[in-house]
């Protein structure tokens, strides 16, 4: 790994301390995520603040499973997200498909098609695990190792390939007007 | 050039007062909330974490826009009085219609910016944020009027010394001062008037499109205009008084509006503008009435 530089440290544990998320709700763990934010767990006492656009935001959820058709949609909210990003992947569907594993249209691997800093296990997790696994990436971000955005960067090719062999394209079509 | 020193100390605290007093309002509301809410040194980490990310930029309106808009907030802070004639700055330009004017620089630069992305959304909030100045800026004008009226000048500090002679204009025209503390809950964006910024609804609004560093800058900018709004309110209505004392009072008015924000849902647009133009606009004309009668305290 290498060395960062005073600044980087620096910089690394702001962003460590002010999390803000762009939660893309396409599965059940979207459920979990009202108590976490709300007065039982209150996930704001970690700077963790929910973001209505993707450029504000520093950390996507992805809240369960992931359909051919939304996962063109997460690559584009990825790639519009400013550059230091992290991404959660929630619940089993996230690590190998769950219990749609056998599905058609459903992806199972998700690390194959953006990078993934920090896995919850479970199915659904509840918001305990939730705020550890916060708390496990402001660690990690602290200590300089969530670097899936640099790892997107560097294997850009490899994704770009994975992307392409399960969704045939990744553009996605305006439905209303072509 | 000691103006020179007051200007900068007027900016230093506008900067670490008013992003404190952000943190220190989160925290409000969390309490209200029943959570525990964030640290009240918050709004700083958040600021100079978007300072430093990697942001996108759309084109050269768009980052025009961005530092016009801190400029026009900066200069703003710069000329505000802070409770007497010896921390006013400028004491020859900080008249009322200087500082509305200025201040309208850095609302149109943000305008000009924001659109200027592209984004539809951003265009939407845009166009949200400027109707509702049309809403708050009517009655807000006409309660002003009737206090420059009444006092023959527009100049801030030469109001403030009026007040210490004559008493708080919270006392002399009670009801002008409720109208613009109404105005001053929609100046500052709160929350029955936050519809510019809706995130639930329209995506930020005006922020949809920014990353990074430009959303850093802008929540400086918005720093800097909370201090005006404010600071313009707390001299205009609560009479002068020492450094310490503004600042108390500062602290006083923004809890107030923080409370009455963290309990009430949000306006639709026509709904905020029904009601500006109808009670407070009502109440500000009885008000430039009265004040024409010479029926004050």
């Amino acid at each position: 790994m290498k060395e960062r530089t005073m600044w980087e440290q620096i910089a690394d544990s702001l962003r460590s301390r002010s999390l803000w998320m762009l939660h893309y709700c396409t599965g059940c763990g979207a459920m979990e995520l009202p108590p976490t934010m709300t007065a039982r767990f209150d996930m704001e006492r970690f700077g963790v603040a929910p973001m209505a656009t993707p450029r504000q935001a520093d950390i996507m959820l992805i809240t369960g499973y992931l359909n051919t058709k939304t996962l063109r949609r997460v690559i584009y909210t990825y790639e519009q997200m400013a550059d230091p990003k992290y991404v959660i992947g929630f619940g089993s569907c996230t690590i190998n498909g769950g219990i749609y594993f056998d599905s058609y249209s459903t992806i199972n691997r998700l690390d194959y098609y953006i990078p993934v800093d920090v896995y919850i296990a479970g199915c659904m997790p509840r918001p305990e695990a939730i705020l550890e696994a916060f708390n496990y990436l402001m660690e990690k971000i602290r200590k300089g190792e969530a670097d899936g955005w640099k790892r997107y960067k560097e294997n850009y090719e490899w994704y770009k390939q994975n992307q392409i062999r399960s969704l045939g394209e990744v553009y996605v079509h305006d439905e209303f007007h072509e | 050039m000691t103006a020179v020193y007051k200007a900068i100390l007027n900016l230093v605290i506008a900067f670490f007062f008013v992003i404190s007093l952000e943190g220190i309002a989160r925290k409000i509301t969390a309490r209200i909330q029943r959570r525990i809410g964030p640290p009240w040194y918050q709004n700083f980490i958040d600021i100079f974490k978007a300072l430093s990310k990697h942001p996108f930029s759309n084109g050269w309106i768009f980052d025009f826009g961005v530092l016009m808009a801190l400029g026009g907030a900066i200069a703003t802070a710069a000329i505000i009085p802070m409770g007497s004639t010896f921390w006013t700055p400028f004491p020859n330009t900080d008249n009322f219609f200087v500082i509305m004017y200025l201040f309208a620089v850095g609302s149109l630069g943000m305008a000009m910016g924001m659109v200027g992305s592209g984004s539809p959304w951003s265009a939407i909030g845009v166009s949200r944020a400027l109707t509702q100045m049309l809403g708050y800026e009517l009655p807000y004008l006409v309660v002003m009027s009737s206090v420059m009226y009444m006092y023959k000048t527009s100049s801030i500090h030469l109001l403030i010394e009026k007040q210490a002679t004559n008493g708080w204009n919270l006392y002399v025209m009670p009801i002008g001062a409720i109208v613009a503390f109404i105005s001053l809950i929609g100046m500052l964006g709160k929350k029955p008037f936050d519809i510019a910024v809706a995130p639930a609804e329209i995506a930020s609004g005006p922020m949809a499109e920014l990353s990074g560093k430009y959303m850093g800058l802008l929540q400086i900018m918005h720093a800097f205009s909370i201090f005006v709004e404010v600071g313009l309110f707390v001299d205009l209505f609560l009479g002068g008084g020492s450094l310490g004392w503004f600042l108390v009072k500062f602290i006083v008015v923004w809890v107030l509006a923080t409370l009455i924000s963290s309990v009430l849902p949000r306006f639709r647009i026509e709904q905020m503008l029904k009601f500006y133009w109808g009670v407070p606009l009502g109440l500000a004309f009885l008000n430039a009435l009265f004040v024409l009668l010479g029926w004050t305290f």
